[in-house]
């Protein structure tokens, strides 16, 4: 498939409050957006919800995401749910998003 | 009370951005740079619900220089999700029923209480019930449903309050769950789901499984009569299994090729009349007629001939009317289903969308994801699962992702599942309001 990952930088000054600057030179649209999309799950900023069964995902390091999401997807980790999601997205896909998720303060 | 960006309220608004971390201050520098549009744009969002209420908040998020005005007559949400759940005596209304207030103080959204009576997309304006007009640079729709209430002889609004929908949460929510109390053991509980397109696809089935699982605890003698418009529906063998499993022979249901399509009802009597002209009497009577796009979205000539209205898959931006946003269950949003998942999903895609507009950015094809979680009981969950991308024309569903939880697996996966339903609605509860 081919890849929709778009480059070009969000410079949006409401993301300021989240990302050093210099971490945002790496994160492009297509991770934001596709990112934040998980949040309806992984709780506001992927940081979870007091009191909530679905872990939190911000913060962790990049490389142990985009392999736990590479794991979901092939079943090597088990899932109730996550291989059906890791599914839709490639390991570039992947690896942005992991990029982004894992820079969230 | 005054809604126009007059001096009080931009104190309001700036105390607001004071009150941020120091990275917001950023705000006014981009203000300066913006190039199109007036140094602060206005965007106002109708409908704090799933889609409006997301979107409100992510505009804020992309683009902390737009002024967010979010309009929902309601002080107070109470959420369709989970609703079921109330039904069955699993969780309390309290729970399922969240204010604006986060909105409001930690992302400086503007949150005006009042229906809006009319929206005029070629001045920019929309106009309050209390007579006040905004102008807006952008305008977000998300009215939710309304009824198509030609559909059912004798079935009109005036009748709700004897026969429920209990299809857009809140009073009539709780009709039903007192209308269930007071139903002594041994009656009937008749519900009849709409034909599709409509809201919640797997939600009359799960709404189901929630009046068994009371029936089972307290009115075992009961019975439960699906009359269906449709000859399948979502996730209906795993129902079919769960009901089978948990629930025995409490429960019938009747597809629209074996004569469950209904034609009339006569209120008084909670009688119905399929179309076969067959009579089914119940004790409670559950009508959920056949649905389009909320009011608002006709009175402003947002819907074609199908009912809901059309949008560029890839914004949402309304195809009739430029600069006009609709999301969530008005809208044609191809693949997806409409859902309070799909409604984030959107509003968030949507105020992306809005943000490159107005700062002459390019337009990513993001991914976007919905889940519906239906409890069959309290320890007993299953899913369904997309994953969607506009694919330059709709909004398409990612070919080898989704699908629905395993038919006939260990209980343990169905008793994770219901722990994260109840997780899944914590998130996006704070997602969307909360958080
Ligand atoms: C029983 C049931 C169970 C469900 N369970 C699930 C579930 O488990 N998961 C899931 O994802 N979805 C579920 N849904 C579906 C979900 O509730 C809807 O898809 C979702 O609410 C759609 O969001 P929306 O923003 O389009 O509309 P809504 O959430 O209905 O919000 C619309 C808002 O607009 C306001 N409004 C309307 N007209 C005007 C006007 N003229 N002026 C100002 N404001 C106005 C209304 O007051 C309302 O608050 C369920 C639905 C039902 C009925
Ligand atoms: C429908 C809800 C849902 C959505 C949407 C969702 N997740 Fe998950 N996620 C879960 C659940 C539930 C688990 C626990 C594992 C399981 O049973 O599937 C999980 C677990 C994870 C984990 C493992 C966390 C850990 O450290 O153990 C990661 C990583 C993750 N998800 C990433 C993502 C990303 C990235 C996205 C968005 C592309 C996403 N999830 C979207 C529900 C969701």
């Amino acid at each position: 498939m081919k890849q929709p990952v778009n480059k070009t930088l969000w410079l949006s000054s409401a993301f300021a409050l989240l990302l050093p600057a210099s971490a945002m030179a790496d994160i492009n649209m297509f991770a934001r957006t596709t990112g934040d999309t998980c949040f309806a799950c992984h709780g506001p900023n992927g940081k979870g919800v007091p009191g909530g069964s679905i872990p939190p995902i911000a913060g962790k390091d990049a490389g142990y995401l985009a392999q736990t999401m590479k794991d979901f997807r092939s079943g090597k980790r088990p899932s109730t749910i996550m291989q059906r999601h890791a599914k839709g997205y490639t390991d570039a896909e992947i690896e942005t998003i992991a990029q982004y998720l894992s820079q969230i303060k | 009370m005054s809604i126009k960006f007059t001096r009080r309220n931009f104190i309001r608004t700036a105390s607001v951005t004071a009150a941020l971390p120091a990275g917001a201050l950023l705000t006014s520098a981009h203000a300066m740079t913006s190039v199109q549009g007036t140094a602060q744009p206005h965007v106002v969002v109708i409908g704090g619900g799933f889609g409006g209420a997301t979107c409100a908040k992510y505009l804020r998020r992309y683009d902390s220089n737009i002024r967010v005005t979010l309009i929902e007559p309601k002080k107070t949400y109470t959420t369709c999700p989970g609703s079921n759940w109330y039904l069955a005596g699993l969780t309390d209304f309290d729970s399922i029923t969240h204010s604006y207030q986060a909105l409001k103080d930690k992302h400086g959204i503007n949150v005006v209480h009042e229906w809006v009576s009319g929206i005029d997309p070629a001045g920019k304006t929309v106009k309050l019930k209390n007579g006040e007009t905004l102008q807006y640079d952008r305008l977000v729709v998300s009215p939710g449903i309304d009824f198509r209430w030609d559909t059912i002889e004798g079935y009109g609004p005036e009748d709700v309050d004897k026969v429920p929908h209990a299809w857009q949460a809140g009073p009539q929510t709780k009709l039903l769950y007192d209308q269930l109390r007071a139903m002594p053991n041994g009656g009937t509980y008749i519900i009849c789901p709409p034909p599709n397109p409509f809201r919640c696809p797997p939600g009359p089935y799960e709404r189901v499984s929630m009046v068994a699982d009371y029936f089972k605890k307290h009115k075992p003698k009961s019975k439960i009569i699906i009359l269906d418009a449709k000859d399948k529906f979502s996730k209906m063998p795993l129902f079919m299994q769960g009901w089978q499993d948990l629930y025995g022979d409490m429960i019938e249901w009747i597809g629209a090729s074996d004569g469950g399509r209904i034609k009339s009802v006569d209120v008084a009597s909670k009688t119905v009349t399929t179309a076969e002209g067959e009579t089914f009497k119940a004790d409670v009577l559950n009508v959920i007629p056949a649905q389009k796009a909320g009011k608002l979205a006709f009175d402003a000539g947002l819907t074609n001939e199908s009912g809901w209205c059309p949008v560029h898959q890839n914004t949402f931006e309304s195809t009739i009317h430029k600069g006009v946003y609709v999301i969530g269950d008005s809208s044609i949003a191809g693949k997806m289903p409409k859902s309070g998942h799909s409604a984030n999903s959107q509003g968030k895609i949507c105020a992306a969308a809005i943000a490159v507009d107005l700062n002459g950015w390019d337009m990513p094809r993001p991914k976007l994801a919905n889940t519906c979680y239906s409890l069959v009981a309290n320890d007993y969950g299953i899913s369904v699962v997309a994953v969607y991308q506009f694919d330059g024309k709709v909004m398409n569903k990612v070919k080898g992702a989704g699908g629905v939880t395993p038919k006939g697996a260990a209980p343990s996966q169905y008793l994770a599942e219901a722990t994260y339903a109840r997780g899944w609605y914590k998130s996006i509860t704070h997602d969307t309001w909360l958080g």
